[in-house]
C-alpha cells in the first residue's frame, strides 16, 4: 500500500481551475521530485497533502488517513506530514532549540528534558550542534533552514513535504541544505519535494513528477525522465531550465 | 463670595485630577479586557462573527464619543437601569476604549507573516496553542507602542465625562471658572495638568515605537 | 419597564436637526481644509533645519495632542477674551478644531515626508530646484499618497470632535440633539438619531474623500 495516495483531486480557487484531477501513489522510503511551470499547481498540491488548502474532489490518504477539512484530524495528519517552506517560517522570538521543542511539548506532550534533548540531537544531525541558543535572526538562510527541517523532524513524520526550500538562499548555501535532505534519503524517509534544482531531483530523487497545467503530464524513474522526455511539454520545459 | 487664591484653584484641580486617573485606569483596564476578548475571538475562525466585529469597530469609530457617552446615561435609565455619571462614563469609555485597542490588537496581529500560522499548523498547534506561544508573543511587541500611545486619547477621552457631569479636572475647572471668573488661568492650568499626565505617556510610546524600529 | 420609544416625536424638529447637519458639515468643511494647509506648514517647519523654527512647531504639536479638545475650546472661547481677543462661537469652534486638526495632521504629514527616498532629495538638486521648489513639487505630493488613509481617518476624528463645540454653543448637529432632547424629554430617540446620522456622516466622508484621492493621486503609489 502507497504512503501517500493522491485519487483524481481537482482544487479550485474560486472560478480558477487549479488541479485538475491529480493522481500520485508515493510508497515508503521514495523521494520524489515535483518539477513544472510557475503556476502549474506544484505548491497547491503539496498544501493540500498537509490539509492546508482544502480539494473539492477526488481524495487524499496519507497512510490510512483520509485528509479531510476538519480542524482535528487536520492536527492528527500533522504528525504524520512534515512540511518546510520556501520562507522558512521560524518562530523569530524563539531559538532554534526552542523553535524545534515547540511542537514535540505542545502537541506530543513530551516532558521538557526530552525535548531539549530530541532539539539537539536533531540540530546536531542538520550540523547546527553549536547553535542550539541563537535566534533565527541571527543564523544565515541555509542555517534556518536547516532549523525549519530539524523542526518538522521532532514530529517524527512519516513524509516531508519541501516546497521550493532552497530557492530563497544565496547560492552558496543551497549544497547545505540539499545535503541534509540527502542524508534523511539514507535514513528512509519518504521526501516530496517540488525543487527548481534539476541536477538534484536527478541525482537524489526516485523519481520526477512533471506538472503542467494542473496536472500530472508526465512521470517516471527520474535518470529516464532527464534522459529521455516523452511529452514535448517536458521537453521544453527541460530546455528551458537546463 | 468666597475667594480662591491661586493656590486653591491649583489645590481643587490637583484633587479632581485624582478622577480623571481612576476614570482613565478604569477605562483602560475595562477597555482592555474587552478588547482582548475581542480580538481573541475574531481571530478564531468564527467568520460569521467578524461581522459583528466590524459592525462594532464601526460605530465607536464613527460616533462621537459624546454622543456615546450621551446614549448611555439616558439609554441605560430607559431601560429602568437608573446610573449615576460614573458608571455611565466607566461604561461607555470602556466600550469606546475597547473598539480602539481591538482594532490596534488585530491588525498588530494580521500583521505577522501568514507562514507563521501555517507552520503551526503543520506542526498540529490548537488555535489556543499558536496564539499563546508564537503569535501573541510577537504581536505584543509591536503592539505595546500604539497601546500606551492610545491611552493618552483615553485620558484626553474622560474629560467628555464632565459633560454629563461627573467631577474630574475638566469639570473642576468649569466650576472653578463659575467661582473665579479666571478663564485664562484656570484653564490654562487643566490644560497644564492634562499635559503633564500626557506628556509622558506620549514620550512613552515614541521611544517604545523606536525601539521597536531599530531592533527590526 | 413600559417605556414606549417614540421616534414620531421627533419628526416636528425635522428642521432643527437638519441645520445642525449643515453646521456641522459647514464647520467640517472649512476646518479641515484649513487645518490641513496649517499641518502640511508645521510639517514643513518641524523638518526644516532652523532649530528654532523647528522647535516651536514641536512645542505646538506636544500641547495639542496631550490636551482634550474640550479644554483646548474652553481655554479659546472662554480664557482668551479675558486678553481682550473677543470670539463668537463659532469662530472659536473653528480656531480649536483646526488648532487640533493642524497638529495631528502635522505628525502624519511629517511621517510621509520622513518616508521619502532620500535620491528624490538628490535627484531635485541634480536638476537645480530649489528647497522650496524640491519640496513643493517632488516631496509633498507622494506624502501625501503615502499617509492618505491616516489623515482621512484624522479628518474623521475631526468631524467628530465637532460634537464637543456645542458646549459653547455653537448650533450644530449635537447641539440640535440637545436641544430637541430638552423640548421633548425623548433623550433617547434624540440621540440614537444622532449618533446615526454622525455614523453617516464619517461613512459618506470616507467615501468622498476616495473619490477625492482617485482625482488627485492619479500615478499608482509607491
Ligand atoms: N491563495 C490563492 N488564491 C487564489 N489563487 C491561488 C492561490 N494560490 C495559488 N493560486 C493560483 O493557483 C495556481 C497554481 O499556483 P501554485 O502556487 O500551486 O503554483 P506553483 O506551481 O507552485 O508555482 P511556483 O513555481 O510559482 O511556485 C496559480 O494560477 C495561482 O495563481
Ligand atoms: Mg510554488
Amino acid at each position: 500500500m502507497p504512503l501517500v495516495s493522491i485519487d483524481k483531486v481537482h482544487k479550485y480557487y474560486g472560478e480558477n481551475h487549479v488541479l485538475k484531477g491529480v493522481d500520485l501513489k508515493v510508497e515508503a522510503g521514495e523521494v520524489i521530485s515535483i518539477i513544472g511551470r510557475s503556476g502549474s499547481g506544484k505548491s497547491t498540491l503539496l498544501r493540500c497533502i498537509n490539509g492546508l488548502e482544502s480539494f473539492q474532489e477526488g481524495a487524499i490518504y496519507v497512510g490510512n488517513q483520509a485528509v479531510e477539512d476538519d480542524e482535528l484530524k487536520l492536527r492528527l495528519l500533522s504528525r504524520s506530514v512534515g512540511m518546510v517552506f520556501q520562507s522558512f517560517n521560524l518562530f523569530p522570538h524563539k531559538t532554534a532549540a526552542e523553535n524545534v521543542m515547540l511542537a514535540p511539548q505542545l502537541v506530543l506532550k513530551k516532558d521538557a528534558e526530552e525535548c531539549k534533548a530530541l532539539a539537539k540531537k536533531l540540530l546536531e544531525k542538520v550540523g547546527l550542534g553549536d547553535k542550539l541558543d541563537a535566534y533565527p535572526a541571527n543564523l544565515s538562510g541555509g542555517q534556518q533552514q536547516r532549523v525549519a527541517i530539524a523542526r518538522s523532524l521532532a514530529m517524527s513524520p512519516k513524509v516531508l513535504l519541501c516546497d521550493e526550500i532552497t530557492s530563497a538562499l544565496d547560492p552558496e548555501l543551497v549544497g547545505e541544505v540539499l545535503h541534509v535532505l540527502e542524508q534523511l534519503k539514507e535514513e528512509g524517509m519518504t521526501l516530496i519535494l517540488v525543487t527548481h534544482e534539476m541536477n538534484f531531483a536527478r541525482d537524489v530523487g526516485d523519481r520526477v513528477v512533471f506538472m503542467h497545467q494542473g496536472k500530472v503530464w508526465e512521470t517516471g524513474a527520474s535518470d529516464e525522465v532527464f534522459a529521455n522526455p516523452q511529452t514535448p511539454e517536458l521537453q521544453s520545459f527541460l530546455s528551458v531550465v537546463r | 463670595m468666597m475667594q480662591f487664591t491661586d493656590w486653591d484653584i491649583l489645590r481643587n484641580l490637583l484633587l479632581a485630577a485624582r478622577w480623571t486617573i481612576l476614570l482613565s485606569l478604569f477605562a483602560f483596564i475595562g477597555g482592555g479586557l474587552v478588547g482582548l476578548i475581542l480580538t481573541f475571538l475574531r481571530s478564531a475562525k468564527y467568520a460569521s462573527l467578524n461581522v459583528f466585529f466590524k459592525v462594532y469597530v464601526e460605530i465607536f469609530q464613527g460616533v462621537p464619543l459624546l454622543m456615546q457617552l450621551f446614549l448611555t446615561f439616558f439609554g441605560l435609565s430607559l431601560l429602568g437601569i437608573d446610573v449615576d455619571a460614573w458608571t455611565a462614563a466607566i461604561l461607555s469609555l470602556t466600550l469606546f476604549s475597547s473598539a480602539y485597542l481591538h482594532e490596534i490588537w488585530r491588525s498588530c496581529i494580521e500583521a505577522l507573516p501568514k507562514g507563521q500560522w501555517e507552520a503551526c499548523r503543520t506542526l498540529g498547534l490548537t488555535y489556543a496553542q499558536t496564539m499563546r506561544h508564537v503569535i501573541i508573543p510577537q504581536a505584543i511587541k509591536m503592539a505595546i507602542a500604539p497601546t500606551v500611545g492610545f491611552s493618552v486619547q483615553i485620558v484626553k477621552g474622560t474629560a467628555l465625562a464632565s459633560i454629563i457631569g461627573f467631577v474630574e479636572l475638566t469639570k473642576a475647572g468649569t466650576m472653578l471658572n463659575n467661582a473665579t471668573f479666571e478663564p485664562f488661568k484656570v484653564f490654562g492650568l487643566v490644560a497644564l495638568l492634562y499635559f503633564i499626565i500626557c506628556f509622558p505617556l506620549s514620550v512613552l510610546a515614541r521611544y517604545l515605537e523606536n525601539k521597536n524600529h531599530a531592533t527590526r | 419597564m413600559d417605556y414606549q420609544v417614540n421616534f414620531s416625536g421627533l419628526v416636528p424638529y425635522f428642521s432643527t436637526f437638519l441645520s445642525g447637519i449643515g453646521m456641522t458639515i459647514q464647520i467640517t468643511v472649512i476646518s479641515t481644509i484649513l487645518g490641513l494647509l496649517v499641518g502640511t506648514y508645521c510639517a514643513a517647519g518641524r523638518i526644516s533645519q532652523q532649530r528654532w523654527l523647528s522647535s516651536i512647531c514641536a512645542v505646538y504639536i506636544e500641547m495639542t495632542r496631550n490636551t482634550p479638545f474640550i479644554v483646548q475650546l474652553f481655554f479659546i472661547f472662554f480664557g482668551l477674551p479675558a486678553l481682550g481677543l473677543k470670539l463668537s462661537a463659532w469662530e472659536a469652534g473653528i480656531i480649536a478644531l483646526v488648532f487640533n486638526l493642524g497638529a495631528y495632521s502635522a505628525e502624519i504629514i511629517r511621517a510621509g515626508i520622513l518616508a521619502a527616498p532620500k535620491g528624490q532629495w538628490e535627484a531635485g538638486r541634480t536638476l537645480g530646484l530649489t528647497y522650496r521648489q524640491i519640496f513643493i513639487h517632488i516631496i509633498l505630493p507622494p506624502a501625501y499618497q503615502r499617509v492618505y488613509p491616516a489623515l482621512v481617518s484624522q479628518c474623521i476624528i475631526v468631524m467628530l470632535g465637532s460634537s464637543v463645540v456645542s458646549q459653547i454653543s455653537l448650533e450644530e448637529l449635537t447641539f440640535a440633539a440637545n436641544f430637541v432632547q430638552s423640548r421633548t424629554f425623548l433623550s433617547f430617540e434624540s440621540y440614537i438619531v444622532t449618533a446615526v446620522i454622525y455614523l453617516f456622516l464619517a461613512i459618506l466622508m470616507r467615501q468622498a474623500f476616495t473619490l477625492l484621492s482617485k482625482v488627485m493621486f492619479k500615478a499608482p503609489a509607491l
